[in-house]
């Protein structure tokens, strides 16, 4: 901190910056500014000649989608990756920053998109060690009088004494961002902040910070997809888009579509789904008091029920961490039941292969490489996994490769598998074409009854986001029971024609679309 | 034999003998395993550090008895067995931080490595006999030898009770404490901190190797007192698994190892009062409490609490 004092002070008395014209008591931060920032990966350039600056005492937001080169760019300016070439300027003067550390003592600080706080200690605990200080042995008695201290003049209050495995998303969240304040950052880089919080706890967590921004105590550079939040609470907006420097301008001046324009390079907006109307729905999925416990044998799901009929989509929403995952992993047959059952057509389901191909039930689980793909397995076999062992893929208990193969080909060109051959490990396509892969096996099946699918969208671009909604919808159409869970609502209100929310194992809300409630929803998902 | 006279009370007593003194080396393997696992990494050669430092523990006394006089050459015997453990140890440090290596796997190949230089090297060893550690006699006050000689407490057994409690203070007050619990559990948090993962893990491999080393001078210096090749019998392999017991706390690893040892010290001392049948049985008691225990802990439908969470993850 000592240092990037002296930064300021230096470059105030040589006029190059304007930061003496901001006459604010506390320490203003200083102005950040990227120039020609190239970085490659081997033969690949992420990030090509890229520069912008982040004027003190406001919020930036960074957009662009993904792979667009957010990410690589602010970790180049907080000394994680070695950019190719390019410089980092604080206050005028060219700072090196080669190390996260480096970065600290310019007063810059970053908070993840994944959380960094160690799960197994408490809050307490990983806030003193966040400190890059001398002291080696810790004196709890005095840290934790700093650190009550501290609390009574943050924004937002997280319990001290908790381990972060106990706390919730939103108070993991707000612990990164005091973490930040504790470092006394001026500097924040949020990649993405808001990504696991409910609308109402994204926009307290944003308005706190945009208090301390707005009082000039903070600069914000904030990577997001919301166009909500960067129109309620940025002031300026830079653009990414494969890598390259794609526009930027003041919020006020632009518009939504604008923005969108520049992420994408063309104007398109959403394709909107279309739904036909089906008749004589009968139920397919009938889940009965199911329970289920998560990893470390607390109950996580605690009597769920719930009726998917044909031609429906369901969609459950809530926040990662509430049991949404283990029932999709019970429904999957990936996690034993601790109570209840599930039943498919009216017959009793315990997901073994056989119940599968009889009632057709189909599942694109989160995470498709590791839920629903053997990554060493070509493309090919992975498209197989479904139906290796029936003809015409088998013959007794021979493989016939050449029915795989030719089937495969088939599926790689309806779906548009971007893959080098069928026989390229799946585990080294990119993500977008390995849930591809999957939602191909899991789609092109004859006669699919029911469907489960686990924020299927998680990570795509827009134009595969689309492909994928179109498909389920597709599917609904064609009088497929869909149970979707995602933490994405807008895909939930887009797609759904009844949308539940889970909250600590249980189902809090249920409405029709038609008569959804996004507020209620959003109360529904933190629990009130 | 005089423990018939003491009939069977010369059981529990046994037990407690074998107790004070056998444990030693499980709780300075266990220490020291338990520093390596909390940074995140395994290290299965413990074993072979074992057998390589109450080999050269030995030596060392042998050879320096008539330089430096009986009673310092152990002393210096034990540092060597603990540099020795250094030097196995960052051999595993290396190697298991190479990328797409597998700690497991290499622990392994140190078992054989360590266990094969000790043999190799030990071959000379095996008939003279080296100066002891000298041992605090406790037992004095009574006129039993059985009892004498229980209480005959080893000053490493005595450190060993110091490392313990001083080691979790360590893990729960200090800087680098919180740092390797942090680089075990969460290495992208770790990196975040701008703490090197490879100097962290680096550091605690070769620490807890040399805790290791001491551990193997324990049982040529001190109980059983002698070097041969079956000295160690699996205990450096046992101490691993002694420390999931303990759930990688270093308190509960000196009452784990005080558990082991007391196990081990059931065969001699039911044999001392002639009971010969199924001797064998009981003499395995420590590995089936090993097995007892892995099946115990181990449960398909939750996670270990207090495991590290970076462990058995390859880089």
């Amino acid at each position: 901190m000592a240092k990037a004092a002296d930064h300021s002070t230096i470059n105030s008395t040589n006029g190059q910056v304007a930061i003496g014209a901001n006459t604010q008591s506390v320490i203003a931060p200083p102005e950040l500014e990227v120039v020609n920032m190239t970085k490659r990966f081997g033969s690949f350039t992420a990030l090509e000649n890229v520069s912008m600056t982040l004027k003190p005492g406001t919020l930036h937001a960074l957009l662009g989608e993904n792979g667009a080169g957010k990410s690589t760019l602010v970790k180049c300016v907080m000394g994680f990756y070695k950019p190719t070439s390019g410089e980092i300027k604080i206050n005028g003067q060219v700072c090196p920053v080669n190390s996260p550390r480096d970065a600290q003592q310019y007063g810059i600080g970053m908070v993840y998109q994944h959380f960094t706080s160690v799960p197994a200690m408490t809050v307490a605990e990983n806030l003193v060690l966040s400190r890059y200080d001398n002291s080696n042995v810790i004196n709890w008695k005095q840290e934790m009088e700093g650190l009550r201290a501290f609390m009574e003049t943050a924004p937002f209050q997280v319990p001290l004494e908790l381990t972060i495995a106990q706390l919730a998303a939103g108070q993991k969240q707000k612990l990164e961002i005091l973490k930040q304040l504790y470092l006394k950052s001026k500097i924040l880089i949020l990649d993405e902040p808001t990504s696991v919080l409910t609308p109402g706890e994204a926009d307290e967590v944003l308005g706190l910070i945009r208090q301390q921004v707005t009082a000039g105590q903070l600069s914000v550079l904030m990577i997001s997809h919301k166009f909500r939040e960067i129109m309620a609470f940025a002031d300026e907006i830079t653009v990414l888009r494969k890598g390259n420097f794609a526009g930027n301008g003041k919020v006020k001046d632009l518009t939504v579509s604008e923005m969108a324009e520049m992420m994408m390079g063309e104007k398109r907006d959403p394709q909107p789904v279309e739904k036909s109307e089906h008749a004589e729905p009968a139920p397919v999925l009938q889940i009965q008091d199911i329970h289920a416990n998560k990893d470390n044998g607390l109950e996580i799901v605690k009597g769920i029920n719930l009726t998917v009929h044909s031609g429906e989509i369901v969609g459950i929403a809530g926040i990662s961490g509430n049991g949404q995952r283990e029932l999709v992993e019970v429904l999957a047959g990936q996690r034993p039941a601790t109570g209840g059952q599930v039943l498919v057509n009216g017959e009793v389901y315990r997901a073994t292969r056989a119940e599968m191909y009889k009632h057709r039930v189909f599942v694109l689980p989160e995470e498709p490489l590791r839920n629903a793909c053997v990554a060493h397995m070509s493309v090919a076999e992975n498209l197989a996994l479904r139906t290796f062992d029936r003809p015409p893929q088998a013959k007794g208990i021979l493989l016939i490769f050449k029915a795989i193969r030719e089937m495969a080909v088939g599926l790689i060109q309806t779906f548009k598998i971007k893959t080098p051959s069928p026989e390229t490990p799946v585990g080294n396509l990119s993500g977008g074409n390995v849930q591809r892969t999957v939602l191909a096996r899991e789609l092109s099946a004859d006669h699919i009854k029911l469907l489960i699918a686990a924020n299927p969208c998680f990570g795509l671009d827009f134009a595969a986001v689309d492909y994928i909604h179109s498909q389920i919808v597709a599917a609904r159409n064609r009088g497929v029971a869909v149970l979707l869970v995602s933490e994405d609502l807008d895909e939930l209100l887009k797609l759904s024609d009844r949308i539940l929310v889970i909250s600590e194992g249980e189902f809090a809300y249920e409405s029709a679309i038609a008569e959804a409630d996004f507020a209620t929803i959003g109360r529904s998902m933190a629990g009130h | 034999m005089a423990a018939e006279a003491l009939g069977w009370w010369g059981v529990p007593l046994g037990i407690m003998a074998g107790t004070l003194r056998g444990s030693a080396p499980f709780l300075f393997v266990s220490l020291g395993e338990c520093l390596t696992e909390k940074s995140g990494k395994i290290n299965l050669g413990l074993e072979g550090t074992l057998l390589t430092g109450a080999m050269s523990a030995y030596a060392v006394s042998y050879q320096l008895k008539d330089v430096v006089g009986p009673g310092l050459s152990p002393w210096i015997g034990v540092l060597v067995a603990g540099i020795a453990g250094m030097a196995l140890g960052f051999i595993h440090a290396w190697l298991s931080q190479q990328p797409k290596v597998n700690d497991i796997a290499v622990g392994i190949a140190m078992i054989i490595f360590g266990s094969g230089i000790a043999f190799f090297f030990g071959k000379p060893f095996i008939k003279p006999q080296a100066p002891q550690l000298l041992t605090f006699d406790l037992g004095n006050w009574s006129s039993l030898p059985q009892v004498q000689s229980a209480l005959k407490i080893s000053p490493l057994f005595l450190l060993g009770l110091i490392i313990a409690p001083a080691m979790a203070w360590f893990f729960k007050s200090t800087r680098w404490g919180l740092f390797i619990r942090a680089v075990g559990d969460s290495p992208d948090a770790a990196l975040a901190m701008g703490v090197s993962i490879k100097k962290v893990r680096m550091l605690c491999i070769i620490a807890g190797s040399f805790l290791a080393g001491i551990g193997g001078a324990c049982l040529s210096l001190y109980y059983p007192g002698l070097w041969s090749e079956t000295i160690s019998s699996g205990q450096g392999l046992m101490a691993v698994a002694l420390v999931i017991f303990a759930r990688w706390n270093p308190i509960q690893c000196l009452w784990a190892s005080l558990f082991f040892g007391g196990a081990q010290a059931i065969g001699p001392a039911l044999q001392s009062v002639g009971i010969d049948q199924g001797r064998y049985l009981f003499n395995a008691a420590p590995y089936v409490l090993t097995l007892l225990i892995m099946i115990i802990t181990c449960s398909p439908k939750k996670t270990l609490s207090g495991a590290p969470g970076a462990l058995g993850t390859i880089n």
